[in-house]
C-alpha cells in the first residue's frame, strides 16, 4: 500500500513532509512533556526543595539524555505507524465478527506487536526516571543462607509489563474506536490554534485511557503475573527474594504508591503517543491550495481539475474537495479561473473536469444507495438479479466509456464492498475480508450475491430482467447516455446484457451445495454465541454506507457555491450547460438520501462517546450529508429563483424543485 | 454627524405611527384614520391582555415541607441539583453531630471556595447574577423578564415568523397556512433568542438557560404541537445560560454565546459536534451578530472588551472600549461596515473593514456617526425627552433604514422608550440622516423590533410592544444603491412606489396588527 503510494508526487512531496513535521513537533514536545512527568512522578509534599532540586538535576543528567534519545526514537516510530496505518475512510465493522477479524488481522498484529515493544521501552525510561525501588531489573541480595546473589527486582518488571500492557491495549483500541480515521473540520483554523484547543482534551483521555489501562492490567497481572516472573528468573538466572513478598498478591497490588507510579507513566506513555497523532491528524489535514490552472504544461498534474479526478491517494482527492468548496466559497479570483475558457479552443475544460467529477461522485452515492435500499427493502428474499446486474453492466461499462461519469469500483468506499470481487485486494487488505455485514452468513443473500465473483456459477446470472428494474429503468438511467435534459444522470443503460453473464445454467451438485449451507446456516443460527458475533450492528451498515460522504459533503458544496457564483461572476455561461444535470442529480439524491432515513436505525442518534481519542466524526456523516444537501439545492433554488423555469428538466424533478422554491422541504 | 435635534417632534399622544411615504412618516389620530388598524382590532379583540395567561413558573419549591432525610441521602441530592458547591453547603449547614471532623473539613474547604468565587466574580461581577438576571442584563430585548414577547424571529426567505413566549413557548405564524405550530420542549426555558437558519425552510434554533435547542418543524405538517422528538439538543458543559445565537448566512454553521463561559461555540449542527473558539480576556460571551456576508462575526464581552471574528480561519481582532460594554451591533449588508453602541454612551460608532483579503488589518478606530443624547421637544402634550442609552440596532437588509431603541427612563414618566429611525446613506460618505420616531398607542412601549429580511418595497419594521402586540411599520422606498444580489438572489426591482392605503391587498400585511392573543 505504501509502495503504491509513494509514486505519487503529492505523497512524495506534502504528505510526507507534513508527516515529518509533525513527528519533528512531537519531538520537541518532548523535553517539557518529560519535565512535566518527573516532577509529578518523584511528587513529594514533605520535602518540597529537595523534591525540587532533584527533579533540576536529573533532568541534566546523562540517563536523562539518554531517555530522551530512546524516546523520541520511539515518537518517530509512532509517526511512521501513523503515517502508514492512517485512512480517510474509516473501517466500520458490521458485526462482531468483522470486528474480530479487523483485530487478528497480521498487519495489525504487526503494529500490536510494534506498540507493545515501544511500551516496554517507554516504560524502562520511565522507570529509570523515576528511580528509587524501579531502577533495575536485579538487585544484589542475601539468601537465608547468607551467600551473596542477584535478585528480581519485581517492581521494574511490573512496571515494564505495564508499558507492554498499555501499548498493546492502546493498539487494540485504536482499531476499536477507529483511532487512525483521520477527519476533516467544517472550522478552518490555525494549527498552533487547533493544537491548542485539543490539549485539554489530550490529558483528560490519556489520563482516564491510563486509568482503565492500568485498571485492568493489575487484575491481569493478580492472576497471571506469575508466569513472566518465573520466566525472567529462568532466564536470567535470577532468584526471587523470599523476605519481600511478591507482587501478585492483594496485599502487594494494593500499594498506593505503586498503582500512582503505574498510573502516571501508562498516562505519560499515552500522551506522548497522543499528542504524535494530534500533531499528525492537524498537519495532515491542512488545507492545501492547488492551482486551477497552470501556465507550464508540465505543472498541469498538480491543477485541481487534473488532481480531482485521481484515484489512488484518497487523501489527495479528499484534500482537492476540500480546496474546491473552500475556493467557491471564499475567492473570487480562483472562482473566475474556473468559469474560464481555455485559451486556444475557447472550451470551459476546468469547469467540465470539476463539474464531471462532483456529478459522478453524486451518481455513484446515488447508486449505492439505492442498491442498498432495495437489497435491504427486499429483505434478501426477491429480485436478487435487478440488483446484481445492475451493479455488474455499470461497472463493466464505467470502464470502456470515459464520458460516463462513474467512478463506483475505483473508490475505496463501502461500495466496493459490493464489487469486491472487482475491486477487491491492494486497495484494502485490511478491510476486505470484514468489511460490512457482507460475509456474516445471515446476511441477506441478495447482498452477499452481489459480492460474488462474475461469472460464478449460479442461478441469478440469467439474462432475464426482471420487472424491478425494467421499470425503474428509465426513471434513473436515462438510456440514451447524452440525454442530460431529461432529468436523469447519465448512467450506463442497465438494459444492455454483458457478454459475461451469460454464464451456464445452475448444477444438480450446486444446487445441493446450496441446499447443505442452508441447512448449516439454520443450525448456527440458534447457538447465542455464534448469533452474538455474526449479527449485525445496528445502525453500522448505515454508517459503513456513508463513510466516504465527506467528499460528497464538499462535492455538493463546491458545486452550489459554484453555482451560486456563477448567476453573477460567470461571464461565458458555462455552468448554463450543465445546470440541469447537477440539480437532477442533486434532486435524484435528495430522493435516495430521504428514502434511506426512512430505514430503521438510519435516523437513529449515534451514542456520543467523549472520552476517547477516537474520532467518531464518521458516525454523524449521514446527517451533515442530508443537510448539506439541501442546503445546496436551497441555494441554487435562491440565488436562480423563478429563472430556474426555463431549465429544461422532467416533470417530477421539476414538481420537486418546485418545492424547494416554495419552501416547503 | 446626525444627532436626535434634527429629528422632527414625538408624535402627540394617541397617535400612532403607520408607516413611511413619500420621505415622511405617517400617522394616525386613532383607529378610524387607519382601517386596517381597526379591522385587526375587530377581529383580534385587543384589550385582553396576553399576560393573563403568560404567569412564569418559578420554584415550586416553597411549597412543599421540609422532609428529613439521612445526611447521606441530602448529601447525593445536593451532588445532582448542586454540584461540589452545593454538596458542601448541605453538608456544611447539617447539625449532625457525629461527624463534627467532615463538617469542619468542608466548612473550610466552602469558606475557600466561596472567596476563591467572590474574587473571580469581583473580576467579573456578572458572574454573580443568577441565569435569568443575566439573561435579562444582556438580552437585546428591552426589559427582558417581564416582556411578553421573549424573542422574535423572521424567517430569512418566507413570511413566517417565530415568537417566543413569557411562558417559555414558541409559536410560530406563517400567513400562507392555517396552523400555528406551538413548540414546547422540557428543556426549552427562559428563552433568550431565537433564530430560522438560511436556506432551510424548517429549522429554527433557539437559545435556552441550559442548552441550545435546533427545531425542524415540517412547513407541511398539519400538527399543531411538533412532539420533542422534533429538536435537537446541543449542549456543552460550562455553556449556560446561552444568550444569543446566530447562523451563518451560508446556513453551515451556528455559533453561541454564554456570558458564563468564556469560549463561544460553533456549532455543526447536523453533526452535533462544536468546536469552542476560547479567548479568556473578557470573562464571557453576550452578543453574537453575524455579517450578512459571512466573512466577520460580531462578539461582545460583559467587560470593556469586545472582539470581531473573521470567518475563514477564524481569528479575532480585539477592540477595547473605554466607558462600558459593547450593548449592540449591527452589519451593513455586503458586510463591510459594522454600527455598534456602548452601554454608558449614547452614541453609535462605525467601523469600516476593506474586503481586500490580507492586505489590510481593517480600521484603526472606531468613528462616532451619531449622537443620540437627550433632547427635550416640546410638544401640545408638554415636554417629551427623547434620548439616552441605546438598547438595540437594527439595519434593514438594504442598508437604507437603521431603527435604534432608546432604553428611555422607567422611573421617568416623560421619557419613554422610543424607536428612532435613520435614513442611512453610504456615498459620497457614509452617514445617518433623520427619519423619525416610531410610536405605538398609548401606554405601549417598545421592547423588541426586527426587519423583515425580504421586504420588495422598501424596509418592514416589526416591533414587538409591551402590550403583547407585534406590528409592521412599513417604509416605502426607492432603494438608491445598486441592486443587491446575495442569498436574496435575483435583483428586485423598486416597484413604482405604492400608496399607503394598497398595502392592505398585499399578502405580506395580512397580519399588519397582531396579538398573541389569537392563537391562544
Amino acid at each position: 500500500m505504501f509502495s503504491a503510494q509513494q509514486s505519487c508526487w503529492f505523497v512524495r512531496k506534502v504528505i510526507c513532509w507534513r508527516a515529518a513535521a509533525s513527528i519533528a513537533w512531537a519531538v520537541l514536545l518532548l523535553p517539557p512533556t518529560t519535565a512535566a512527568f518527573i516532577i509529578l512522578s518523584r511528587f513529594s509534599i514533605l520535602h518540597p526543595f529537595q523534591w525540587i532540586s532533584e527533579c533540576l538535576s536529573l533532568l541534566t543528567s546523562a540517563s536523562a539524555i539518554f531517555s530522551f534519545i530512546l524516546l523520541g526514537g520511539v515518537i518517530i516510530i509512532v509517526g511512521f505507524l501513523n503515517l502508514e496505518y492512517y485512512t480517510v475512510i474509516p473501517n466500520i465493522a458490521c458485526s462482531k465478527i468483522a470486528l474480530l477479524g479487523q483485530l487478528l488481522h497480521p498487519r495489525q498484529f504487526l503494529s500490536s506487536l510494534v506498540h507493545c515493544i515501544m511500551g516496554i521501552i517507554v516504560a524502562w525510561c520511565c522507570a529509570v526516571t523515576i528511580g528509587g525501588r524501579y531502577e533495575t531489573l536485579g538487585y544484589p541480595c542475601v539468601e537465608s543462607d547468607g551467600s551473596p546473589e542477584m535478585c528480581l527486582n519485581e517492581y521494574h518488571l511490573v512496571l515494564l509489563l505495564a508499558g507492554a500492557f498499555v501499548g498493546f491495549s492502546h493498539s487494540l483500541l485504536g482499531v476499536i474506536h477507529n483511532m487512525n480515521y483521520v477527519s476533516f473540520h467544517t472550522v478552518q483554523r490555525y494549527k498552533y490554534l487547533r493544537f491548542k484547543g485539543s490539549l485539554p482534551l489530550v490529558v483528560k483521555c490519556s489520563a482516564t485511557q491510563a486509568l482503565y489501562s492500568v485498571r485492568n492490567y493489575i487484575v491481569i497481572y493478580f492472576f497471571l503475573g506469575y508466569i513472566p516472573k518465573t520466566w525472567m528468573c529462568k532466564t536470567l538466572n535470577l532468584h526471587l527474594n523470599s523476605s519481600l513478598h511478591s507482587l501478585d498478591t492483594i496485599a502487594g497490588l494494593l500499594d498506593l504508591c505503586l498503582i500512582y507510579h503505574l498510573w502516571i507513566s501508562a498516562t505519560f506513555l499515552l500522551f506522548t503517543w497522543y499528542i504524535t497523532l494530534v500533531l499528525f491528524r492537524i498537519f495532515v489535514t491542512e488545507v492545501y491550495s492547488f492551482p486551477v490552472q497552470s501556465s507550464f504544461t508540465e505543472d498541469s498534474h498538480q491543477c485541481l481539475p487534473k488532481v480531482i479526478t485521481e484515484k489512488q491517494p484518497m487523501i489527495l482527492k479528499f484534500l482537492a474537495l476540500q480546496d474546491l468548496a473552500l475556493l467557491s466559497q471564499h475567492a473570487p479570483l480562483r472562482r473566475s479561473e474556473v468559469f474560464s475558457l481555455s485559451q486556444p479552443g475557447g472550451h470551459p475544460h476546468n469547469w467540465n473536469a470539476i463539474s464531471k467529477e462532483c456529478l459522478s461522485l453524486l451518481s455513484d452515492l446515488t447508486q449505492r444507495l439505492i442498491v442498498y435500499h432495495d437489497t435491504v427493502a427486499t429483505n434478501g428474499r426477491a429480485k436478487p438479479l435487478s440488483t446484481g446486474s445492475e451493479r455488474k453492466t455499470s461497472s463493466d461499462t464505467s470502464g470502456d466509456d470515459p464520458f460516463t461519469p462513474k467512478s463506483t469500483p475505483l473508490m475505496k468506499t463501502p461500495a466496493s464492498v459490493f464489487t469486491r470481487s472487482v475491486v477487491g485486494g491492494p486497495q484494502s487488505p485490511l478491510t476486505a475480508p470484514f468489511t460490512p455485514d457482507l460475509d456474516s452468513p445471515f446476511a441477506s443473500p441478495a447482498l452477499r450475491r452481489l459480492t460474488a465473483p462474475v461469472g460464478q456459477c449460479s442461478p441469478w446470472h440469467d439474462t432475464v430482467q426482471s420487472p424491478h428494474i425494467m421499470r425503474r429503468g428509465p426513471k434513473l438511467w436515462s438510456t440514451s447516455t447524452d440525454s442530460h435534459v431529461n432529468g436523469s444522470p447519465q448512467l450506463s443503460p442497465a438494459s444492455v446484457p454483458s457478454p459475461k453473464q451469460e454464464v451456464s445454467k445452475p448444477s444438480l451438485l450446486a444446487q445441493f451445495l446450496q441446499n447443505r449451507k442452508e441447512q448449516v446456516k439454520n443450525f448456527l443460527a440458534k447457538r447465542v454465541l455464534i448469533m452474538y458475533l455474526f449479527n449485525k450492528l445496528p445502525e453500522a451498515s448505515s454508517q459503513a454506507l456513508f463513510a466516504d460522504s465527506q467528499a460528497h459533503i464538499w462535492a455538493l458544496e463546491g458545486l452550489s457555491y459554484l453555482v451560486q457564483a456563477s448567476f453573477s461572476e460567470d461571464r461565458f455561461g458555462v455552468v448554463q450547460t450543465t445546470l440541469p444535470s447537477i440539480l437532477s442529480s442533486m434532486l435524484v439524491l435528495q430522493e435516495a438520501v430521504d428514502r434511506h432515513f426512512k430505514l430503521p436505525h438510519a435516523s437513529s442518534k449515534p451514542v456520543r462517546s467523549s472520552g476517547t481519542m477516537g474520532d467518531c466524526h464518521y458516525k454523524t456523516l449521514r446527517f451533515a450529508l442530508r443537510a448539506t444537501l439541501k442546503t445546496a439545492i436551497y441555494r441554487i433554488t435562491t440565488t436562480f429563483g423563478d429563472h430556474l423555469s426555463t431549465v429544461q428538466m422532467s416533470a417530477e424533478h421539476r414538481k420537486r424543485l418546485q418545492q424547494f422554491l416554495e419552501y416547503k422541504e | 454627524m446626525c444627532s436626535l435635534a434634527l429629528f422632527p417632534p414625538p408624535l402627540p399622544s394617541g397617535h400612532t405611527t403607520l408607516c413611511e411615504s413619500n420621505n415622511e412618516l405617517l400617522s394616525g389620530a386613532s383607529s378610524e384614520d387607519h382601517r386596517l388598524i381597526q379591522v385587526s382590532q375587530n377581529k383580534l379583540g385587543i384589550n385582553k391582555s396576553l399576560k393573563l395567561h403568560s404567569r412564569t413558573e418559578s420554584s415550586s419549591k416553597a411549597a412543599f415541607l421540609d422532609h428529613s432525610e439521612t445526611l447521606w441521602m441530602r448529601s447525593a441530592a445536593a451532588w445532582r441539583d448542586g454540584g461540589f458547591t452545593g454538596l458542601l453547603n448541605e453538608i456544611t449547614n447539617s447539625h449532625t453531630e457525629d461527624i463534627f471532623q467532615i463538617l469542619k473539613i468542608c466548612g473550610c474547604t466552602l469558606a475557600l471556595l466561596q472567596w476563591v468565587s467572590s474574587f473571580h466574580g469581583s473580576l467579573f461581577p456578572h458572574l454573580t447574577l443568577s441565569s435569568e438576571d443575566m439573561i435579562a442584563e444582556f438580552s437585546q430585548v428591552l426589559n427582558w423578564p417581564d416582556c411578553v414577547v421573549r424573542a422574535f424571529a423572521w424567517h430569512p426567505h418566507t413570511d413566517k415568523f417565530a415568537v417566543a413566549l413569557l411562558d417559555d413557548s414558541i409559536k410560530i405564524y406563517n400567513p400562507k397556512s392555517a396552523t400555528t405550530p406551538t413548540l414546547k420542549h422540557r428543556l426549552q426555558r427562559s428563552v433568550a433568542a431565537v433564530q430560522w437558519k438560511p436556506l432551510c425552510a424548517s429549522a429554527l434554533a433557539v437559545a435556552c438557560q441550559n442548552c441550545l435547542l435546533v427545531w425542524h418543524v415540517d412547513p407541511c405538517s398539519l400538527s399543531t404541537r411538533p412532539s420533542s422528538g422534533c429538536a435537537q439538543v446541543l449542549s456543552h458543559p460550562g455553556h449556560s445560560p446561552v444568550t444569543s445565537i446566530a447562523w451563518s448566512p451560508s446556513g453551515s454553521l451556528l455559533v453561541s454565546a454564554s456570558p458564563m463561559d468564556t469560549a463561544m461555540m460553533v456549532w455543526d449542527v447536523a453533526a452535533e459536534n462544536c468546536v469552542p473558539l476560547q479567548r479568556v480576556g473578557g470573562g464571557g460571551v453576550t452578543f453574537l451578530s453575524w455579517s450578512p456576508d459571512g466573512s466577520h462575526v460580531l462578539a461582545s464581552t460583559p467587560s470593556l472588551l469586545f472582539r470581531v471574528w473573521e470567518t475563514r480561519m477564524w481569528t479575532c481582532e480585539r477592540w477595547p472600549c473605554v466607558k462600558g460594554r459593547c450593548q449592540s451591533g449591527c452589519w451593513s449588508p455586503d458586510g463591510s461596515r459594522l454600527l455598534f453602541t456602548v452601554q454608558g454612551e449614547t452614541v453609535i460608532y462605525a467601523l469600516t473593514f476593506t474586503d481586500a483579503p490580507g492586505t489590510s488589518k481593517g480600521p484603526q478606530a472606531a468613528a462616532v456617526v451619531a449622537d443620540l443624547s437627550e433632547t427635550t421637544f416640546n410638544t401640545q402634550d408638554g415636554d417629551i425627552t427623547v434620548g439616552g442609552e441605546i438598547q438595540s440596532l437594527a439595519w434593514d437588509p438594504k442598508g437604507e433604514r437603521l431603527a435604534v431603541l432608546l432604553k428611555g427612563d422607567a422611573q421617568a414618566a416623560d421619557r419613554p422608550p422610543v424607536i428612532a429611525v435613520f435614513k442611512t446613506r453610504t456615498s459620497p460618505i457614509f452617514e445617518l440622516l433623520p427619519c423619525g420616531f416610531v410610536q405605538g398607542e398609548p401606554g405601549a412601549e417598545p421592547r423588541l423590533m426586527q426587519f423583515h429580511p425580504n421586504f420588495q418595497h422598501g424596509a418592514l419594521l416589526t416591533v414587538c410592544w409591551s402590550t403583547g402586540r407585534i406590528t409592521h411599520v412599513p417604509f416605502y422606498f426607492l432603494s438608491a444603491g445598486v441592486p443587491h444580489f446575495g442569498l436574496n438572489g435575483s435583483p428586485s426591482l423598486p416597484r413604482p412606489q405604492e400608496r399607503p392605503s394598497d398595502f392592505a391587498n398585499h399578502p405580506t400585511f395580512r397580519f399588519v396588527v397582531w396579538t398573541p392573543e389569537e392563537a391562544s
